[in-house]
């Protein structure tokens, strides 16, 4: 299966490909937005900062293509900042507007933790609807922002939350499991990782 | 809640892994991947690579030996040892290290810290810190060039300088203990992470499971450990069910 990813010039794409290379995956990059509209599986890849990623998609078109290809519901996996792209906005770049493909703000962690969060977190998947049988699991996160949690957030989503410094959202998903969003990295959270994008995969292959 | 993390170190010169005492004396101790995978399986958190070759002429190899590592790793990988510039950095990260290791050249210049966390984002730039106690027990002084030649910088202060600037994170080994099996030096640990809020690794002399927890109460985030996997005294998932035993919140589940 051929994987698109969305180049954003910043992001460290290395990690990504190899891990849906063990899937058996092929990769491509791409900025160009018929692609990124078109194709059947998307990721949006995520290390780097909140508005120059934005700044970059939108030059490029790409936020207008994002936002089709998940409104037509076609497989798409965002992972860290790639999660938070798909915003309103992010307090790491303010007055930047982002996808707000899912209503929320990513704030500064708060209540006295060490930032970035670095290091591996119990994440749980909070209703029914979570479209994978791994429920729980540990992962690997790196990130200084994120989406607190609180009842009535990311309304449509199905949720994984963890803790630090208070709940917050580790990972949303459509119900049918098309669209993926990780705080965490699944490339790199291991057996855990492995079986979310393998879950995935087996979505956007249908 | 985050858990505490084991990280095992490969120290690698010309695609071999090697491990010395107090940073001399370096003994061969394998294949870089061949190794990484096993300490994964065993259930490794992260896993950090040092070039300790660190001349020009072998940063080839070094990125080889990432790339080789990427394509089996499905965890975290850091890598550090020679990286003077952001290009540097750049040429680790499209190999495919998730976080770089700079060492010598921010303590020359810290605001390297800041161009790499501006470019790349402060959860790639972690700061190695290697220190020594003074003679007259005054505290610790950052060495530089691979624990060769002393800096004019305390420890404490400069861990400060550098999470101020962009560091994401702190990679503090004791010279004095390094290699010697014992025990982190938790005093060191202590006052850098009262200074700074970005997480600290400890490094250097950790070979129990209670030493390792030591450091852990010490306010470390991670435990490096080296010499103890490579020889063969201990396995990774010894020395995480010992922490867990110990009370230490540690990842437990094991690679498929």
């Amino acid at each position: 299966m051929l994987i698109t990813v969305v180049e954003t010039n910043a992001a460290n794409l290395a990690s990504v490909q190899a891990a849906f290379e063990r899937l058996g995956c092929d990769i491509r990059t791409t900025s160009d937005p018929a692609t990124v509209r078109e194709a059947r599986a998307v990721v949006l890849p995520g290390v780097g900062a909140f508005g120059p990623a934005m700044r970059l998609l939108r030059e490029r078109g790409i936020d207008i293509a994002l936002r089709e290809r998940m409104a037509a519901s076609r497989p798409t996996l965002g992972i860290c900042l790639g999660m938070q792209l798909m915003l309103d906005s992010s307090e790491e770049s303010n007055g930047v507007p982002g996808l707000g493909v899912v209503a929320g703000v990513a704030r500064r962690f708060t209540g006295g933790v060490r930032v970035p969060q670095m290091g591996w977190n119990e994440v749980r998947a909070r209703d029914a609807a979570w479209p994978w049988s791994v429920r729980c699991g540990d992962a690997y996160f790196a990130n200084s922002y994120r989406l607190a949690w609180e009842s009535g957030a990311c309304a449509g989503w199905s949720v994984m939350t963890s803790e630090y410094g208070g709940a917050f959202v580790a990972a949303m998903a459509k119900s049918d499991g098309g669209i993926l969003a990780c705080q965490f990295h699944p490339e790199l959270s291991g057996a855990f990782g492995r079986s979310l994008l393998a879950g995935w995969l087996e979505v956007a292959r249908c | 809640m985050l858990k505490n993390r084991l990280i095992a170190c490969l120290d690698v010169r010309d695609e071999r892994v090697v491990k010395g005492v107090r940073f001399e004396n370096l003994r061969d101790s394998g294949d870089p991947a061949a190794l990484a995978t096993r300490y994964e399986a065993e259930g490794a958190d992260e896993i950090v690579v040092l070039d300790v070759s660190a001349t020009r002429e072998s940063r080839g190899t070094a990125i080889a030996t990432v790339r080789a590592l990427r394509r089996v790793l499905g965890i975290p990988l850091t890598v550090g040892g020679g990286v003077r510039s952001e290009d540097d950095a750049a040429a680790l990260l499209d190999a495919g290290a998730d976080k770089v290791a700079i060492n010598s050249a921010s303590v020359a210049e810290p605001a390297l810290l800041t161009r790499l966390a501006e470019r790349f984002g402060r959860q790639c730039v972690v700061q190695a810190i290697d220190a020594k106690r003074r003679a007259d027990g005054s505290g610790w002084r950052v060495c530089t060039h691979a624990g060769t030649q002393a800096s004019m910088w305390d420890a404490v202060e400069f861990a400060g300088i550098a999470a101020a600037c962009g560091a994401g994170e702190l990679l503090v080994t004791s010279m004095d203990r390094d290699g010697t099996g014992a025990g982190y030096d938790t005093e060191l640990l202590r006052a850098i992470n009262e200074r700074v809020d970005v997480p600290v690794i400890a490094s250097g002399g950790g070979r129990t499971p209670a030493q390792l927890s030591d450091a852990i109460h010490a306010g470390a985030s991670a435990v490096l450990v080296a010499s103890i996997l490579h020889d063969g005294g201990s396995s990774v998932g010894e020395l995480k069910q010992g922490l867990a035993a110990l009370g230490i919140s540690m990842r437990l589940e094991r690679a498929a």
